[in-house]
């Protein structure tokens, strides 16, 4: 065994450094995208801990995370059969829209409202191990594709049910377009939930970062989600703007495309239900992503170090 | 190469009311001109003008009173607050041991929190799952591994985080106190396996207030006073310091055969007195 101790080694630390400091780095976008970059390494630390928190919530239940796709089966249900009614819809046709909507909603609506408390939750980690910030957006993001996941199924089981009347080419009622109907394009919903998934990480990081250090910002943001819910086209079709003014929508239209949320639903339900893909609102994504990652790296590269301090 | 320095280092905390945290406050503050939105924040000046160096092979001991900032000084060390003020680099893969509870999830058994505290403290989960049986024959815990952590008391608790924590490989071991709360027959089988990872660490940073502990496991020391560093150097040189008498007389003749220091002439680091 080695001395543990011994009185005569000459003090191992010396008072300054051997080379003079490097400049601070704590603000440089080196460190911000380092700190993504890291993240993602741990793979196998927050891919274990989003399985963790999916577990842990059912723990005591009986039938266990089946829990998550029960209620959003019934709530899709629901509200599908109440509002095919409301706006005289084909039930074939629009319960799998509802359906597919909601489903996308729930992971939009997790990954903005979990987002803007991902740091204030998770300040006793962050206090006690120094793993890149990064790491617990991914946890939840991935929390959030698991649940999407889960619900799926629920999709899956509404598609099979319709399946005959959704392979056809149809209508929505109010548009004037013919769907195509459900046929391979159907594949391109996983690019397009990628994108998603990949701009949740930007809004989980900006909008988590920012209400660390302004705490009123999580209940503004839980409060307007709401309206956003019912501002966005998921229990209603875009085609009753154009049928309740009798034509083209005009200016209807736009209480729709000038949603953000809007184009991020469509580029993932178009496809699974095979609606029309209206390029377009790739375009809007593509932007939201450049811009919002953007956004969120300049706030990255000058807040990050704060963030253990503000929690 | 694993290393640690920081020069003139400096850590405050900003002291946030809810006045200070909202946003109302800050938008009204802009228009009268230019008010740094944390200019009229109350700061805590926990560490200031720090210069520390450490490199491979250092057993260091930090003492000082309660709130001189040896947990602080640790957080900094590892990496988790980075200076408002200088600068600091760490190599080396860090394992910081602040408070062994944190990452320990009351509802999940046992053997999941090995998992999932190991890889906290920066495991893979193959290196782990090789691991398990090791802490779970050292912990003694036997069937109790597999129910949820509620089910266990205060001291079964830390043997599972000590079995978790003295079983992996750190690069940089940073400790804080609050390693007890067992007994003693354990605390002997413990501290062999924390004696064994201080080996086989590359750096040790150990913050406690037991004389023996330190002598034990450093053998230099930073005595930390009102967020500066008051004094750096060889642990018996800073404990006498800090103390006002030299610790190694107090230590009992156990504690000594034990440590192996029968051979020690008791006043050669102050002869001349
Ligand atoms: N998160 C924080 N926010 C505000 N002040 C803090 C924070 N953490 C520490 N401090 C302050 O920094 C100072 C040093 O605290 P620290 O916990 O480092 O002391 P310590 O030396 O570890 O004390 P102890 O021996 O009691 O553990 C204290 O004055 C404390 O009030
Ligand atoms: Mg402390």
């Amino acid at each position: 065994m080695p001395p543990v101790l011994s009185f005569l080694v000459q003090p191992t630390s010396t008072v300054d450094g051997p080379e003079a400091p490097p400049a601070p780095d704590s603000r440089t976008f080196g460190r911000a995208v380092g700190d993504v970059r890291d993240a993602w390494r741990h793979r196998e630390l927050w891919g274990h801990l989003g399985w963790q928190d999916i577990k842990q919530r059912y723990r005591r239940s009986v039938i266990g995370p089946l829990w998550i796709t029960i209620s959003m089966g019934t709530t899709a249900l629901a509200l599908g059969l109440l509002y095919s009614q409301l706006f005289n819809q084909e039930i074939a046709t629009f319960l799998p829209y509802v359906t597919a909507g909601f489903v996308i909603w729930n992971f939009i609506l997790g990954c903005i409202t979990e987002g803007t408390d991902v740091f204030i939750a998770n300040e006793g980690l962050i206090k006690h191990l120094p793993a890149p910030l990064t790491v617990h957006v991914l946890r939840l993001v991935w929390r959030q594709v698991l649940f999407f996941a889960h619900n799926l199924v629920v999709y899956l089981i509404v598609l099979a049910i319709f399946f005959p009347s959704l392979t056809e080419p149809y209508q929505m009622a109010g548009e004037n377009v013919v769907q195509p109907g459900v046929n391979w394009m159907i594949l391109l919903a996983i690019p397009a939930f990628a994108l998603v998934a990949f701009n949740a990480v930007w809004v989980a990081l900006l909008f988590g970062i920012i209400s660390s250090r302004f705490r009123d910002i999580p209940p503004v943001i839980h409060s307007f989600i709401n309206l956003i819910f019912f501002m966005t086209p998921i229990v209603w079709h875009v085609g009753v703007l154009n049928s309740v003014s009798g034509g083209s929508g005009g200016w209807r239209s736009y209480i729709a495309e000038f949603n953000p949320l809007f184009h991020f639903l469509e580029i993932v339900r178009a496809p699974l239900l095979g609606h029309q893909q209206q390029w377009h609102h790739w375009v809007v994504v593509a932007g939201f992503t450049v811009v919002g990652w953007t956004l969120a790296l300049v706030v990255l590269r000058n807040y990050r170090a704060r963030i253990s301090y503000w929690v | 190469m694993v290393s640690i320095d920081v020069w003139n280092a400096s850590v405050d905390f900003p002291i946030f009311d809810a006045k200070s945290r909202s946003l109302k406050k800050l938008a009204l503050g802009k228009v009268g001109g230019k008010i740094g939105s944390e200019g009229r924040v109350p700061i805590i000046e926990a560490l200031h003008d720090i210069n520390i160096s450490l490199k491979e092979g250092d057993r260091v001991g930090l003492v000082g009173h309660n709130g001189a900032g040896k947990s602080t000084l640790l957080r900094l060390l590892a990496g988790i607050y980075e200076p408002t003020r200088g600068s600091q680099r760490i190599q080396g893969k860090v394992a910081p041991v602040f408070d062994l509870g944190v990452g320990m999830d009351p509802e999940i058994s046992g053997y999941e929190n090995i998992m999932i505290r190991g890889l906290f403290l920066g495991m893979t989960r193959k290196q782990m799952e090789k691991r398990v049986d090791d802490i779970a024959e050292f912990t003694e815990l036997g069937d109790y591994l597999s129910m949820p952590l509620r089910t266990y008391s205060t001291g079964m608790r830390v043997r599972l985080a000590l079995g978790v924590v003295t079983s992996i490989d750190p690069e940089i071991l940073l400790l804080d106190e609050g390693i007890g709360a067992v007994d003693a027959a354990f605390m002997a089988k413990a501290r062999d396996r924390l004696k064994d990872l201080v080996r086989r660490s590359g750096l040790l940073v150990f913050a406690n207030h037991s004389d023996e502990t330190l002598i034990e496991f450093c053998d230099s020391a930073i005595w930390m006073d009102e967020g500066h560093v008051k004094q750096q150097g060889p642990l018996r040189e800073v404990l006498s310091a800090y103390k006002g008498h030299d610790p190694f007389e107090y230590l009992s003749p156990e504690t000594r055969q034990r440590l192996g220091l029968d051979n020690e002439p008791i006043l050669s680091a102050n002869g001349g007195e």
